[in-house]
């Protein structure tokens, strides 16, 4: 018998994907993104994924999560507490129900609640029976017994059909919010093209799936997301690690200037190391290297030669190729150190996100060593902000420190894509001419000239001993090291006359002003529109510049009574803004490993405007 | 007669490799014969511009050459001059680099790129300056200094058991390995040139003297009424003869070496094991490396080994060729509208 079901029009979905790290929902996560973004719907996502690969099946520790906010209006987050969980089984259901909003739905496969299971994810008594879910609404779908009859007749084991069940979650998850499955059974096709009964499986598991919600009588009502009146142009969805890898190829286009990566693999870096491997027909050369510290220095090694030289790492990276970064402030050459921060110190956290490492990128290094420090705010950005690295590190001749967060890398949202020829070009000029060539000779912007072996009369020697001004020969002499070290300072510092004033958005005549910097954009933005939507009055101010500060950020500060900085760390920006401009700063910090949660900043925002 | 006098001012000679700066090295240090020998090879290196010579080293008293050669030249950081070298090689492999090395800088901090780069035989040439001491931080034992050696660290003899650059260079896949002394002059200019002219990751050991630290350290090598008595000279397709009077060889007993006299009815010159510097296996090279740890062995200097082998530098270069021959020269707007897109109007 067909069920006849309603279609509700929702405006707003948080979804969250949960299940073993074997369970395949990071690949859930991104199809359904995937086909969200097709439909038009904004959308901002949050994979959320154990260090381990494959921890053992069943348990708390192994549970892999992505979360995914669509909507038809302009979103910032990918959503603060999911409204709809699919639990693959009873571990991923006890990680994250603390996060779901009352009454949000859980949809469980309810074949994976056995003895078995509840004991591995420790739980003593059945949740589905002991009351403890109340207020939700649970869906129980026999989701791996499903998956197995539909695929009775594929040839492949028990244990092959079991894997498909991730595509049957994902159909029925299409057809509850009135998604296309055809994107996906495109992707099927092609990836699995040279497996074709694994693909067929996958197929018809992805379609049971989405026939199971049509006809099951467990969902009674249907939803649908109109598409977002975004900007008008042509989209994709990209995550930030994405868009900064293609950004630098398209700052290597804009340059002229061969792409030189060294890298050594870490997470959450290493997808910038795998994209750039594929770009070798624009000439990127990635060199797989043996240490951090071969990376950034194979990196100089480029630079000095004239490319345009980038090293890709995290935060022990970066703690390793410290000495590294010093050697390239003292030989002015253009390299670019992305650090795509995680939990720290040490180890840490290694997929999880943190923006602890700003000391480290500021003055994590010995000697008066100041280097650019710039930070994207949103996965998209982290596109333009790759461009804007490579201009400033080959127009000054100085190290670019770019601060990414496992959050804006890992994430995604849609991105209008550019125009390529409107993308300015970036102009470099190589030192040719002999005629009175030094090597630390200085222009206008107190750059030195960029002289690349294989030009002929204009041999010269680089390195990390101080160099007299101009012609660059080793200076043991007080006075031009003290001028060598504030020169070195003032150029950097120079940089401010050439980057874009810090933009205050909110009200103007709020007496509160947010500030923050790096991935905190998206929560910090919506906690602040909830707020001024309450009718109250705030400003907000974001950094995208951290060394230097863009040249207003000091009166801009001075103009508002009561300054909240958020950040995930222990106030590192706050510390420096005190230092600098002698302000106070009501820093609001988080170190869980995890985003601000939008509501977060909001009461935060609303307690301190109680006090004013 | 305006032709020869043009050629004559055209070629390149030593002088043109001194730079204007003052050589700050020790009276008495080897490094200074082992700059004049480059400096005087230099200009015989076949098809080698002047400006696509690029010297890099790292930090110690041998580091400091690339300030006195006047080429393009890079003083890195204790240990990282191999890798710096390697991203200025793949970046511009029509360079030629040269990593100038001491056994502290090369061997004990920079180990991990030493081998790694020969590993990958990364076309680069690598001298390696070893003194057997720590020079420039005044006198501590390095990762060659002998077992039991008193230095200002080990005031009770080292414990430390020392590295065997040659046999490391080869078990690490360097595809040519060789070994001179900074005071035969023309010995270690040859082994130069052949490094030069080796297409891969070249590494030669130079025993060179620290005249402060550790003085004489090689002496029986280099002094002349000992050293033909202990140096073995490696030439290919020669025997294995050493002594003043070409007196004693070499000859395998089982799979060991072993010092014959020759010419007194016991051992003719047939006898004697001839050099293969060609050879494809790595054995007959690691024994000769390990020939001196017997003190009753010569010790054998020349090359070692060298094979041909594509390089890291060419293959990265290759693989750009052939990935450009498929899929076209890199198209930006393809990369960027790639993967799903759709449109808003």
């Amino acid at each position: 018998m067909k069920v006849e079901k309603e279609i509700l029009e929702l405006s707003d979905v948080t979804v969250r994907f949960a299940g073993d790290s074997g369970d395949g929902m990071q690949l859930t996560g991104m199809q359904f993104t995937n086909t969200t973004a097709l439909v038009g719907n904004d959308l901002s996502t949050l994979p959320d994924y154990p260090a381990e690969i494959r921890a053992p099946i069943g348990t708390t520790y192994g549970v892999s999560g992505y979360q995914l906010h669509f909507s038809s209006s302009d979103i910032q987050t990918p959503g603060d507490s999911p409204d709809v969980l699919v639990a693959m089984n009873p571990a991923a259901l006890k990680v994250n129900i603390k996060d779901l909003k009352h009454n949000a739905y859980i949809i469980i496969n309810i074949n994976a609640f056995d003895a078995r299971n509840l004991k591995l994810a420790g739980y003593e008594t059945n949740p589905l029976e002991d009351g403890s879910l109340e207020g939700y609404n649970i869906i129980q779908v026999p989701l791996s017994k499903q998956t197995s009859m539909a695929l009775e007749d594929s040839g492949l084991s028990a244990k092959e059909i079991a894997r498909c069940k991730n595509f049957f979650a994902l159909g029925m998850m299409y057809w509850l919010y009135s998604r296309p499955y055809e994107p996906t059974m495109k992707w099927i096709k092609d990836k699995f093209k040279d497996a074709p009964l694994i693909a067929s499986a996958n197929e018809k598991a992805l379609m049971a799936g989405y026939y199971f919600g049509e006809n099951t009588e467990l969902f009674t009502t249907r939803y649908q997301v109109e598409a977002a009146k975004l900007p008008k142009g042509v989209y994709r969805n990209i995550s930030g690690n994405e868009a900064l890898a293609i950004g630098f190829v398209t700052a290597s286009v804009k340059s002229g200037l061969p792409l030189f990566l060294g890298s050594y693999p870490i997470t959450p870096a290493s997808d910038i190391l795998h994209e750039l491997s594929k770009h070798k027909n624009f000439g990127v050369r990635t060199f797989q290297a043996e240490d951090e510290i071969a990376a950034i220095t194979a990196s100089i090694g480029a630079a000095f030669t004239g490319a345009l030289a980038i090293t890709t790492t995290s935060g022990p990276g970066v703690a390793l190729k410290t000495e590294a970064i010093g050697l390239a402030v003292m030989t002015e050459l253009p390299i670019i150190i992305i650090d795509v921060q995680r939990g720290g110190p040490s180890t840490g956290l290694p997929t999880k996100t943190e923006q602890s490492d700003l000391q480290q990128a500021i003055n994590g290094r010995n000697g008066e060593a100041p280097v650019v420090v710039i930070a994207p705010s949103t996965p998209a950005e982290c596109f333009n902000m790759a461009l804007e690295a490579a201009r400033l590190a080959t127009k000054y001749m100085v190290p670019v420190l770019y601060l990414s967060d496992g959050y804006i890398a890992n994430g995604s949202e849609p991105w209008l894509i550019p125009n390529p020829d409107d993308i300015p070009e970036i102009k470099v000029k190589f030192r040719n001419e002999k005629e009175g060539f030094a090597p630390y000779l200085r222009d206008e912007n107190l750059s030195r000239p960029w002289a690349i072996p294989g030009t002929a009369g204009l041999e010269h020697r680089l390195g990390g001993l101080e160099k007299a001004n101009i012609t660059g020969n080793v200076s043991y002499d007080p006075e031009n090291h003290e001028f060598m070290v504030r020169l070195r300072a003032q150029k950097v510092k120079n940089i401010e006359k050439d980057i874009p004033e810090l933009e205050v958005t909110g009200d103007n005549d709020a007496n509160l002003l947010v500030i923050g910097w790096g991935g905190t954009f998206g929560s910090i933005t919506e906690a602040v529109a909830r707020v001024r939507n309450s009718g109250k009055k705030v400003a907000q101010a974001h950094l995208r510049y951290l060394n230097p500060f863009p040249r207003n950020t000091g009166e801009v500060l001075k103009r508002y009574k009561h300054i909240i900085c958020p950040e995930l760390n222990m106030g590192q920006l706050a510390r420096f803004l005190k230092a600098e401009y002698l302000v106070d700063i009501d820093s609001f910090t988080k170190i869980q490993g995890l985003p601000f949660k939008s509501s977060e900043i909001e009461t935060k925002i609303e307690n301190a405007l109680k006090g004013l | 007669m305006s032709e020869q006098i043009e050629v004559k001012d055209l070629k390149i000679t030593a002088k043109d490799f001194v730079t204007d700066q003052d050589v700050r090295w020790c009276p008495g240090c080897g490094d200074y014969s082992i700059l004049a020998q480059v400096q005087r090879s230099f200009p015989d290196l076949v098809g080698i511009k002047k400006e696509n010579i690029v010297w890099i080293s790292g930090i110690g008293c041998s580091s400091r050459f690339p300030y006195y050669m006047n080429t393009y030249g890079f003083h890195g950081i204790h240990g990282r001059a191999p890798a710096i070298a390697t991203g200025v090689k793949v970046s511009h492999p029509e360079l030629s680099v040269w990593v100038a090395a001491g056994d502290g800088d090369l061997l004990s901090i920079g180990g991990n790129h030493f081998i790694h780069t020969c590993r990958k035989n990364v076309d680069l040439k690598i001298l390696l300056f070893n003194n057997r001491i720590y020079g420039l931080t005044k006198g501590q034992y390095s990762p060659t200094s002998e077992k039991g050696k008193i230095t200002k660290t080990s005031p009770y003899g080292s414990v430390d058991y020392p590295f065997n650059p040659i046999s490391l260079a080869l078990g690490s896949g360097a595809t040519f390995v060789a070994r001179s002394l900074d005071r035969d002059a023309k010995h270690l200019q040859e082994m130069i040139k052949r490094a030069a002219a080796h297409k891969g990751a070249a590494f030669i050991e130079i025993f060179q003297n620290c005249s402060i630290f550790n003085d004489g350290a090689f002496d029986i090598l280099t002094d002349k009424k000992t050293k033909d008595d202990n140096v073995l000279v490696l030439e290919h397709g020669k025997p294995m003869l050493f002594g003043a009077n070409k007196n004693k060889g070499i000859i395998m007993d089982g799979a060991k070496p072993k010092v014959v006299e020759v010419g007194n009815g016991s051992h003719r010159e047939e006898d004697i094991l001839v050099h293969d510097e060609f050879d494809e296996s790595p054995v007959l090279a690691t024994l000769l490396a390990h020939l001196s740890d017997d003190p009753a062995m010569p010790t054998p200097i020349g090359i070692f080994r060298q094979i041909s082998k594509a390089t890291y530098d060419g293959e990265v270069e290759a693989q750009i060729h052939t990935v450009t021959d498929k899929k076209g020269k890199g198209d930006l707007e393809k990369v960027l509208f790639a993967g799903n897109t759709w449109e808003v109007n």
